[in-house]
């Protein structure tokens, strides 16, 4: 070929070249993609929630949301309010699903600032639920879900999810023989809060103990079932002043 | 093959067998052992590299000539993370949930050495139909051999098969668990990948004796 492509000059232009090309080819299909994307993750937020009080489409084994097309509809039927806990106080706020935890989270860490807590109340065959979001970190990364507890502070469902667990161990979190048996478990003592614990070896593995505060982990993902416990008693205890409130 | 000439046929089918990717050239390993043990992963991954590898492999042959050498591989990075953002993002904006399933081979696919092995022995010194080829060869060939991990760590590991629970059910006792039968647990951490795709190197070897170095 003609061009000298040792040459310093060559190897310079054609570096630069090539990330203003990549540049503007990745930054173009992210902007004109970006709208389609936050909607697609709108429309799992709320399939996430449904999921966990129980509003889903799950046959025997699998886990199947509400379809794309009536998530909208069934998130207005079964979501009756969503309030937003700040401290001591409670606001009712329509688009509460949409606070980011993550960023609360990290705005949380400035000890002047009062974290924004979603919360909301379902309502499915007359039974109240309410969903608390969760959100911790996992073995590679971040680790999140959604936990529905009854009037009485019982865990009636929960929906986990992951941004990159080990596929076939840790990425079993968001499979139905791990989030199943969540259903029914205990987090508080009385008054006490306990947490529930991915336990390895407690020898339950139906759990049928359902005060024990501990559920069975998955063989060979240690580190992300360690991490479930944590973002759990880390995010419910926020709010357990405010649930407790309820129970009286 | 009456589509393919002889020589280009043999671009597939070489690294099927005699020059495997993984058991033979022994590269793109650690992706054999972290996503192996479950079947439908290994099905996923192999699917995944299989389009970034045949891709990438015509995008670096048509780019051939006019690469510096000097920086050659970081040439070949860039070309094989620019793919794989561009059908993330196109995946996460048409369908969202196999962009969820996909998420997490992301990362293991721009570091997969099959990838860059490829891009660096092949690509660059042939024309872009040939590279493809040898595209689409090696990464069915780690594809194989990726199912093969995967089928025997899942059924031993977990006594399943695409989650299906072909042995029947440990908790039930049912099945051949009810004559005693345990899972092995053991298969399912990357250790018993190591060992498991350590006896296809030896059955191989064991079949093909040129194969072994002296």
């Amino acid at each position: 070929m003609a061009i000298n492509t040792d040459k310093n000059s060559y190897t310079v232009l054609f570096a630069t070249g090539m990330v203003i090309i990549v540049g503007a080819l990745l930054a173009f299909m992210a902007s004109s993609f970006k709208e389609k994307i936050t909607e697609n993750k709108r429309i799992e937020k709320q399939q996430n929630i449904l999921y966990a009080m129980g509003v889903n489409e799950n046959d025997e084994t699998s886990v199947e949301f509400v379809s794309k097309s009536i998530v909208g509809q069934e998130f207005s039927k079964y979501i009756v309010k969503q309030y937003v806990v700040t401290g001591n106080e409670v606001v009712e706020d329509a688009n509460a699903y949409l606070i980011d935890i993550k960023k609360e989270a990290a705005a949380a860490k400035d000890s002047n600032y009062t974290r924004r807590l979603p919360l909301f109340v379902g309502e499915k065959d007359n039974v109240t639920f309410y969903i608390v979001p969760v959100r911790g970190k996992g073995l590679w990364d971040a680790v999140w879900g959604y936990v529905a507890i009854d009037t009485q502070l019982v865990i009636q469902g929960v929906y986990f999810d992951h941004a990159g667990e080990t596929p076939g161990l840790g990425s079993n979190i968001k499979e139905r023989f791990f989030m199943d048996d969540f259903k029914g478990e205990h987090f508080m003592d009385g008054d006490i809060f306990k947490g529930v614990a991915v336990a390895k070896g407690n020898a339950d593995p139906k759990n049928n103990r359902k005060t024990d505060f501990a559920v069975d982990a998955i063989a060979g993902a240690t580190i992300t079932g360690d991490g479930i416990s944590a973002m759990l008693k880390k995010d419910l205890q926020l709010y357990v002043p405010y649930l407790k409130t309820l129970k009286q | 093959m009456g589509l393919l000439s002889k020589k280009d046929a043999k671009l597939i089918t070489d690294p099927l067998f005699d020059n495997n990717p993984i058991t033979i050239q022994v590269l793109g390993i650690c992706s054999a052992l972290a996503i192996t043990a479950d079947l439908k992963a290994s099905i996923v991954m192999s699917i995944a590299v299989l389009f970034v590898l045949g891709l990438g492999n015509v995008v670096i042959s048509l780019m051939r000539n006019i690469i510096p050498s000097k920086i050659r591989i970081i040439v070949q990075l860039i070309v094989v993370a620019t793919l794989v953002i561009i059908v993330d993002i196109i995946l996460k904006a048409f369908a969202y949930e196999l962009s969820k399933t996909l998420s997490v081979f992301v990362g293991l696919i721009i570091t997969n050495c099959i990838i860059m092995g490829r891009f660096e022995a092949f690509a660059l010194a042939n024309g872009p139909w040939k590279s493809f080829l040898d595209g689409i060869g090696n990464s069915l060939g780690y594809g194989a051999i990726l199912v093969i991990v995967g089928f025997f760590r899942e059924l031993l590991g977990s006594g399943t098969l695409l989650g299906i629970k072909v042995l029947g059910d440990p908790i039930e006792k049912t099945g051949v668990y009810a004559f005693g039968y345990e899972n092995n647990g053991f298969m399912l951490l990357a250790p018993m990948a190591l060992i498991t795709l350590g006896i296809i190197i030896w059955v191989q070897r064991a079949r093909n004796t040129s194969l072994i170095e002296n």
